[in-house]
């Protein structure tokens, strides 16, 4: 057969279907190496298996809130009233083989779905692969890690289990707190008073039909924007802003990203075969009269329960109503605020430093020591918060006073990221400026060498070209000027305040950063280097090897 | 901050970058390195035998989860060191997830160490479309808008509007019977005036001289338990509502607060379980301090204060249910609770 035709069950579907033509057009499409670009596939691939596994659970899984009386196989709750979603999960964990390790693949790659997006997300947050022309897919990319924490949580609270119905109990009480509508909201959510015997199959509905349907068409846009923008890259020889360089999807990566879908899905396994997590026959059937102590909810909300829990006990009654502030402000005001923040800061990002420009190339974290701080500042906030939500273990575990470390995160909420972002540019700042170091002076060798008047110093060798100009392949950035307060003919410019506003915001983005040297700084450099910090070509017997083994 | 030392770029040149002329040439891509795979044919041979018993030995791990399925009995226990479980699911899980980590390590040493490695180069072209495109789909848009009369035809155009915004309304409305109004039942618990005090676990009545000082005991409303038999929901619902503790404190430890001189006998008081900041039931007693903690968000109340905050997140004391004694000598409400228990809610006041 010529390679003018295709083999007949592949000519039937492109008769129909075309597919030739997107073929011809990705098969040998080019996506960069690099280990960072792997945390995306990491949660597309939890998002999977947890559709394979979940879908077998409900095989099983009865989402109902009717009593029963449970006569199943593990006898420490057999003859005990319970509902038909606990009962079905002891069914699943005890009585269908293979249950118990669908059940913790699913547990296990929910929590390996929520980790990955959000270290991805962290990902593209510090190397800047946020900006034009990506800010609507970051947006994309925030939203399904705002729907899978969700949906991580009410998945948590099928089983019904005590440690779940604890968790709901929390979210019903934050629910009514909110202003005017928190009580109708909380009847009309779980179909009147709590816990009543509606909200399982409300959530398993939600769980396994409306979110997953909306994570999944966002995946679908997601990665059709990934194959439309091209994927980004870091800087370096021969990768520019209008190329991308790397192995082509036919045959190496369908090899790499498939392999590593079954490697990850294989550790998801080996996770649910050998760890145990979230053992509900242990947490006994929901009571809303009983909780256990040191109660802990999956780690992604943490941070919204510490939230709560280092909030001071405030609240107003005026006008025959209350405002609970004490539930308003952490759990109700904060968290959206922080997320809206997060969601929008390619936007806020843009408009400071006036750029706009498509970026394909990707941002050292140091080179953009003004966002990095930023970064680590939100990141410290949140971490703290986190901190906050296992209070009360951290007091039992440490032997520490739990009022203290309360008292001490209350304020370091605040002050901690202050100190972070302050303390994470200066080090960015500090790593340019070695860079900067690096292309002026050189490596330093280790070879000392005695001048005939007796003096000693070090000799120092240029960086290699590839690394010199991959050290040089960043922007300059500059902050933005609005020009002048009035134009030629005295009209004043329109919207000066914000202009002003958005000038110093950008004086202050900049601030400090360390340019990269330019051409003549660099031949200067190298032309005139002083006594102490010579820079040599290596001498035949100063092979690259020994002056450098002490590094590697 | 030195800034004013940096040069400045104008806005209206839309970036915050300057062109200067690069201080390093772009060397272009490194030359390709050739792996020992690529030059020596025996070193190719072994990684191709490597991957082959990866992908065989995944094919045999995936019978063996098969065997292990029907031959290991569901309910037989694996113990080894720190390493214990269900057999069966040990067993199936360890195969499968090995028979899956090995199809993908294979096909990643495959793609790592055998298929060609040289890297390659693909232009990248701007997200927009370009003028001709936009001129033609500006024309497209306009002649088709135009053949409407969308914008022309004003009534219609109102009508459109009207009738796709009222259809909002029907979508909202029908929601409507996912739950009851809340109506008064935040305000009221099955406590009543005269029910007896009874032990949650044993359902058993409480006589004052049942309690030692220093006791906590958690306690239910004796017509808590009949309501299982009717309606599984009511219970549930009722209990989150009417679960207390009753505690009993030397009587000169007890600030009471106006008005509640007489709901307590001899030191014996009793408060709704329920948190009044998000509605865990509160459950850690600290004897020496007549402190109770609630394990969710460690608000902690005093109890022999009328329950009120000393540390936490909870703004309110926990609402305290005045006690009587009965003909029997049993513990009675005297009423229901004088206000909503647990978390608050705007209504209340």
């Amino acid at each position: 057969m010529s390679d003018k035709e295709f083999p007949a069950p592949v000519k039937y579907l492109d008769d129909r279907l075309g597919i030739g033509k997107i073929g011809r057009k990705n098969l040998r499409k080019v996506f960069p190496d690099h280990w960072s670009f792997m945390l995306g596939e990491i949660a597309l691939y939890s998002f999977i298996i947890l559709l394979l596994t979940g879908t077998f659970l409900t095989f099983w899984f009865k989402p109902s809130m009717a009593e029963v009386e449970y006569q199943g196989s593990y006898s420490l709750l057999k003859g005990l009233h319970m509902s038909e979603a606990y009962a079905s999960t002891l069914d699943i964990s005890f009585d269908v083989r293979g249950g118990l390790l669908m059940r913790q693949i699913h547990h296990w790659a929910a929590v390996l779905f929520i980790a990955a997006m959000m270290v991805h997300l962290l990902r593209i947050f510090f190397t800047g692969a946020f900006r034009k022309p990506r800010e609507l897919n970051w947006v994309i990319g925030f939203t399904m890690l705002f729907l899978g924490i969700i949906e991580g949580f009410i998945g948590y609270g099928l089983p019904d289990d005590l440690l779940s119905g604890t968790g709901l109990r929390i979210t019903q009480g934050m629910i009514q707190a909110s202003p005017v509508i928190g009580t109708y909201m909380n009847f009309f959510i779980f179909g009147g008073e709590f816990p009543g015997d509606d909200m399982v199959p409300r959530f398993f509905i939600v769980h396994v039909l409306l979110i997953p349907g909306i994570i999944l068409l966002l995946v679908s846009v997601h990665l059709f924007l990934v194959v439309y923008h091209k994927h980004t890259q870091y800087a370096g020889p021969g990768r520019t802003n209008n190329n991308v360089v790397g192995y082509p999807l036919w045959p190496v990566y369908t090899a790499k990203a498939g392999g590593f879908f079954f490697v990850v899905f294989g550790i998801t396994a080996l996770m649910g075969a050998l760890m145990q997590i979230n053992p509900v026959w242990l947490y006994g059937p929901y009571n809303p009269a009983e909780v256990t102590a040191g109660s802990q909810p999956d780690w992604y909300m943490g941070w919204l329960e510490g939230s709560v829990r280092i909030m001071p006990g405030f609240e107003s009654h005026f006008w025959g109503i209350t405002l609970s502030w004490n539930l308003i402000i952490p759990a109700l005001l904060i968290p959206p605020a922080f997320v809206t923040l997060v969601a929008l800061y390619p936007f806020i990002e843009a408009w400071i430093t006036g750029d706009k420009r498509e970026h394909h190339l990707l941002d050292r974290p140091r080179n953009m020591p003004t966002r990095t701080g930023i970064g680590v500042a939100f990141m410290t906030f949140y971490g703290l918060l986190w901190i906050g939500g296992g209070n009360d273990l951290i007091a039992t575990h440490f032997g520490v006073s739990l009022n203290n470390v309360t008292w001490f995160l209350r304020f370091a909420v605040f002050l901690g990221p202050v100190l972070a972002f302050w303390v994470t540019r200066r080090i960015a700042i500090s790593l340019q400026r070695a860079d900067n170091d690096r292309l002026l002076h050189g490596l330093e060798t280790g070879v000392i060498v005695r001048s005939p008047e007796g003096a000693y110093s070090e000799k120092h060798t240029p960086v290699g070209g590839y690394e010199a100009y991959t050290l040089t392949a960043r922007d300059r950035l500059l902050p933005l000027d609005i020009g002048p307060e009035t134009d030629d003919n005295g009209v004043r410019a329109p919207r000066r305040a914000l202009n002003k506003l958005r000038a110093k915001l950008s004086g202050f983005y900049f601030a400090d950063a360390v340019q990269k040297p330019t051409r003549e700084e660099l031949e200067e450099a190298q032309a005139h280097g002083h006594d102490a910090d010579e820079i040599h070509e290596l001498t035949e017997t100063e092979t690259y090897r020994e002056v450098t083994s002490d590094r590697s | 901050m030195s800034d004013e030392k940096l040069p400045v770029v104008k806005a209206d040149e839309g970036h915050g970058a300057v062109e200067v002329a690069e201080p390093i040439a772009d060397p272009g891509i490194e030359p390709h390195e050739y792996r020992i795979t690529d030059i020596d044919p025996k070193a190719a041979d072994r990684v191709e035998r490597q991957v082959s018993a990866m992908f065989t030995l995944a094919g045999v791990l995936a019978l063996g989860s098969c065997v292990a399925y029907f031959a290991i009995p569901r309910d037989s226990v694996f113990e080894f060191g720190p390493l214990s479980g269900n057999a069966n699911n040990m067993a199936i899980g360890l195969c499968i997830g090995l028979a899956l980590f090995l199809i993908g390590a294979g096909a990643i040493q495959w793609a790592k160490k055998l298929m060609v490695d040289e890297e390659i180069s693909e232009d990248r072209h701007p997200a927009h479309s370009s003028p001709e495109q936009i001129q033609d789909i500006t024309e497209a848009f306009k002649q088709g808008a135009a053949e409407s009369g969308f914008g022309r035809r004003t009534l219609i155009r109102r009508g459109l509007f009207t009738g796709l915004g009222l259809l909002g309304l029907p979508a909202v409305v029908l929601l409507r019977d996912l739950g009851p109004l809340p109506g008064r039942t935040l305000y009221h618990t099955i406590w009543a005036k005269g029910i007896r005090v009874v032990n949650d676990v044993t359902a058993r009545p409480i006589k004052p001289a049942d309690m030692i000082v220093g006791q906590l005991v958690n306690a239910i409303p004796a017509n808590l338990p009949p309501l299982q038999e009717e309606s599984a929901v009511e219970y549930q619902n009722a209990r989150a509502k009417a679960a207390v503790i009753v505690v009993r404190i030397r009587p000169t430890e007890i600030r009471t607060k106006p008005g509640r001189e007489n709901w307590g006998i001899d030191g014996i008081l009793c408060y709704s379980k329920i948190c009044t900041h998000v509605g865990c039931p509160i459950s850690l007693y600290e004897q020496t301090t007549h402190h109770v903690l609630c394990p969710c968000h460690q608000s902690t109340f005093d109890l022999a204060d009328s329950a009120k905050v000393v540390f936490g997140p909870a703004a309110r004391p926990l609402p305290q249910l005045p006690l009587a004694v009965d003909s029997e000598g049993y513990l009675v409400a005297q009423s229901d609770f004088t206000e909503p228990v647990g978390p608050s809610f705007f209504e209340r006041g």
